[in-house]
C-alpha cells in the first residue's frame, strides 16, 4: 500500500526522515523524564511519613524505623528519585514497600509483576488485534453506505457504547452472558503460572469489553474521515474516469484517510490502557491493572511508582510508533520543508 | 423551538434530553421518594423483587431501590465541583498565558503539556497513593486532569481577542491587566470555551464513578451507583438487578448525554464524532 510514491521519495529524503525520528524520539524522552517527576512527586504527597503509611495499624516505633531505612526515606527527596530512576535506567525496579513492610531483607518488585504484565499484554494484544480491522472495515461500511441501514446501525450502536464506562459495559455483559444465556464465565480468574491463554473461553468477556469501549469512537472517526476524503475532487475523478469502485476505495479514499484514522487508532491503543485497568479489575483479571490498583489500596509507593512508569512508558512509545506510521503514510511530511 | 433549543427538534435530541433530566432529577430527588432506609437491612440478603423491595436486596440485605434514589448524588456532586473547580484554574491559567506575552505563556504552556501527555486515571490513581482517598482528592485529582484543556482553549481564545480594538481602547484608558481581563476579555470568550462544558461534565461523572468501582474514591457503606456494583458483583447470578439497575442509571445517563451532543451537532449541520470519556482530555 505504500508503494504508490515512495521509491523515489525514499532514496531522496531519507534525512528529512531521520530528522523527525531523531526529533519525536527526543521528545518522548523528555516526556518520559518529565513523567517520572510527576510520578515521584505524586506518590510524595501525603502528609507524614510513608513508612507509617505503609505498615499502617501494624507499625510501632521500631518497625517504623526500621522501614524508613529500608526504604531509604531518611535521603533527601532528590537522592531518592535520582536511585529510583538510576535503577528504572539498570532495569532495576526496586523493592515493594509492603513487601519490605512485612519483613522480607528484600522484595524486588520485577518477579511480583512480571506475570501481571504478561497476561496484560495477551489481553492488550489480542484487543488491538481484532480492534484495528473492526475499526477501519466498520467505519468504512458506514461511510460507503452512508445513509443506508447498516450506517444507522453502527452509528446508533457505536453511540450507544460510546461512553459507558469500562466497568458499566462489562456488567451488563455478564448480566447477559453469564445470568442470562450462562454461555460465558463471569470472570477471568488465571491461576499463578498458567497462561490466560490454556483458557481462551475466559478471555471473551474482557476482550468484548474492551473492544465495545474503545471500537466505537475509532469508528466514528474512520467514517467522518472516509466520508471527507470520498467527496474530494480526485475521487470523483478516479470514479469518471471508470476506475472500479473496490479500487477507488482501497487505493485512493482509504489510503488518504489513514492518516488521521492511525493517529485515532493509536489514542484508542491508549485509551486501552485506562480501559484495561478498570476492566481486569470488573474480571478478576491477574494482569498490571488489577496489580496497580492493590498497590495503590495498601499505599505500596514503590511499586505504584514503578508499575506507573512502566505504564508512560508505553503510553509514549505508542505515540511515538503513530507518528512515524503517519509519515510514512503521507509522502508531503517527508519533503524537506 | 427557535436558536439555542432547536436541537431538541431532532429525535435524538429531544430523546437525550429527555433522558438526562430524568436521570439527573432522580440522582438529586429522588432520595426524598425512597420507601426504607438506604443503610438498614430490611430483609434476607440478596432476596429476589417483591412487593416491598421493587429491586430485591443486596449482599447485606439493604433495599436496592431506595440505594438506587440515593446512589446519584454524590457522584454528580462531587463532579460538578471538580468541573467547576476545572474551569476556575483553567480559566485562571489560560487568560494569562494568553494575554502575557513574556515568559509566563511558555511555561504555563509547557507545564499543561506534561499534565495532557499522561494517561488521566493513572495520574489520579498516583494522586490517591500520595495523598489518600476523601472526597478533597477526587475533586482536585479530576480539576487537575481537566484544567489544562480548558486553559488551553482559553489561552487561544485570548490571544485572537487581546488584539481586538475594545482591548486596545481598555489598555489606552490606563485599565489594570486584571481588569482587561476580567470586564473585558472574559466575557468575549465564554461562548466557545463552554460549549463543551457538558461533555467535561460527564467525562468527570465517568472518571469519578470509575475509581468509586474500583474501591479507591467513595467508601461503603456509602451508597453510590458505581459502589453498589462493585460491592454486588459477587452476587449477580443471585439477585442480578443489585448490578444491573446502577448499571443502567450510570448508562442511561451517559448515553443521554451523547444522544444530546448529536443532537446539538445536527442542528448546526455538523457530523457528531462524541468526545467521550477518553477523548474529551484531548
Amino acid at each position: 500500500m505504500t508503494t504508490v510514491a515512495a521509491p523515489v521519495a525514499r532514496s531522496r529524503e531519507a534525512s528529512p526522515l531521520l530528522r523527525f525520528a531523531g526529533r519525536r524520539l527526543l521528545g518522548a524522552v523528555v516526556a518520559l523524564f518529565v513523567a517520572s517527576l510527576v510520578i515521584f512527586a505524586g506518590t510524595q504527597l501525603l502528609p507524614g511519613d510513608a513508612a507509617s503509611v505503609v505498615l499502617g495499624r501494624n507499625g510501632n516505633p521500631a518497625t517504623v524505623k526500621l522501614l524508613h531505612q529500608q526504604l531509604n526515606l531518611d535521603r533527601p527527596a532528590w537522592q531518592q528519585y535520582v536511585d529510583w530512576i538510576t535503577g528504572l535506567l539498570h532495569g532495576d525496579l526496586g523493592n515493594s514497600a509492603v513487601g519490605m513492610a512485612q519483613g522480607a531483607t528484600s522484595a524486588p518488585i520485577w518477579p511480583l509483576i512480571s506475570d501481571a504484565v504478561v497476561n496484560s499484554v495477551i489481553l492488550a494484544l489480542i484487543t488491538a488485534l481484532l480492534m484495528i480491522p473492526l475499526s477501519l472495515g466498520l467505519g468504512v461500511v458506514a461511510a460507503v453506505l452512508r445513509g443506508k441501514w447498516p450506517d444507522h446501525v453502527i452509528s446508533v450502536a457505536s453511540l450507544a457504547a460510546i461512553a459507558l464506562p469500562e466497568f458499566v459495559i462489562g456488567s451488563l455483559l455478564i448480566g447477559v452472558f453469564f445470568v442470562g444465556l450462562d454461555w460465558l464465565p463471569p470472570v477471568a480468574i488465571v491461576a499463578p503460572g498458567a497462561s490466560p491463554l490454556d483458557d481462551p473461553e475466559k478471555l471473551v468477556l474482557p476482550v468484548a469489553t474492551l473492544l465495545l469501549a474503545s471500537l466505537a469512537a475509532g469508528i466514528r472517526m474512520v467514517r467522518a474521515g472516509m466520508i471527507e476524503v470520498l467527496q474530494t475532487e480526485y475521487v470523483q475523478t478516479a470514479r469518471l474516469n471508470g476506475v472500479s469502485e473496490r479500487r477507488v476505495l482501497w487505493r485512493y479514499a482509504l489510503r488518504n484517510a489513514l492518516p488521521t484514522s492511525v493517529q485515532i487508532l493509536a489514542q484508542n491503543l491508549q485509551w486501552l490502557i485506562g480501559g484495561i485497568i478498570i476492566t481486569e479489575n470488573v474480571f478478576a483479571y491477574p494482569g498490571i491493572g488489577s496489580t496497580l490498583v492493590v498497590a495503590v489500596q495498601n499505599r505500596d509507593l514503590t511499586l505504584v511508582m514503578s508499575v506507573s512508569m512502566l505504564i508512560a512508558v508505553v503510553y509514549v512509545l505508542l505515540n511515538l510508533v503513530a507518528d512515524l506510521f503517519v509519515m510514512l503514510l503521507v509522502p508531503k511530511l517527508r519533503e524537506p520543508a | 423551538m427557535t436558536g439555542r433549543l432547536r436541537f431538541l427538534r431532532s429525535t435524538s435530541g429531544a430523546l437525550g434530553a429527555g433522558i438526562v433530566v430524568f436521570v439527573v432529577l432522580v440522582a438529586l430527588f429522588g432520595r426524598y421518594f425512597a420507601p426504607h432506609d438506604p443503610s438498614a437491612p430490611i430483609g434476607v440478603p440478596l432476596s429476589d423483587a417483591s412487593s416491598d423491595a421493587w429491586l430485591g436486596t443486596d449482599f447485606l440485605g439493604r433495599d436496592v431501590f431506595s440505594r438506587l434514589l440515593y446512589g446519584g448524588r454524590s457522584v454528580i456532586l462531587i463532579a460538578l465541583a471538580a468541573t467547576l473547580l476545572a474551569y476556575a484554574v483553567g480559566l485562571g491559567i489560560g487568560l494569562m498565558a494568553g494575554y502575557s506575552r513574556s515568559f509566563v505563556d511558555p511555561l504555563l504552556m509547557r507545564s499543561v503539556d506534561v499534565l495532557l501527555a499522561f494517561p488521566p486515571l493513572l495520574l489520579l490513581l498516583i494522586l490517591i497513593t500520595g495523598a489518600g482517598t476523601s472526597v478533597a482528592v477526587l475533586i482536585i485529582g479530576v480539576a487537575i486532569i481537566q484544567a489544562p484543556a480548558i486553559s488551553r482553549i482559553v489561552r487561544t481564545a485570548t490571544q485572537v481577542e487581546a488584539v481586538r480594538a475594545y482591548v486596545e481602547a481598555a489598555i489606552a484608558r490606563g485599565e489594570r491587566p486584571l481588569a482587561i481581563l476580567g470586564r473585558e476579555v472574559m466575557p468575549n470568550i465564554l461562548a466557545p470555551v463552554l460549549v463543551d462544558s457538558g461533555l467535561r461534565f460527564t467525562f468527570s461523572i465517568l472518571i469519578i464513578a470509575s475509581v468509586n468501582f474500583l474501591g479507591l474514591g467513595l467508601q461503603p457503606p456509602s451508597p453510590d451507583w458505581a459502589l453498589m456494583i462493585s460491592e454486588n458483583r459477587e452476587y449477580i447470578s443471585v439477585n442480578s438487578l443489585a448490578v444491573l439497575a446502577p448499571a443502567a442509571m450510570i448508562a442511561l445517563l451517559t448515553i443521554g448525554i451523547n444522544l444530546t451532543g448529536d443532537g446539538i451537532a445536527r442542528s448546526l449541520g455538523r457530523s457528531y464524532v462524541p468526545r467521550t470519556s477518553r477523548t474529551v482530555i484531548e
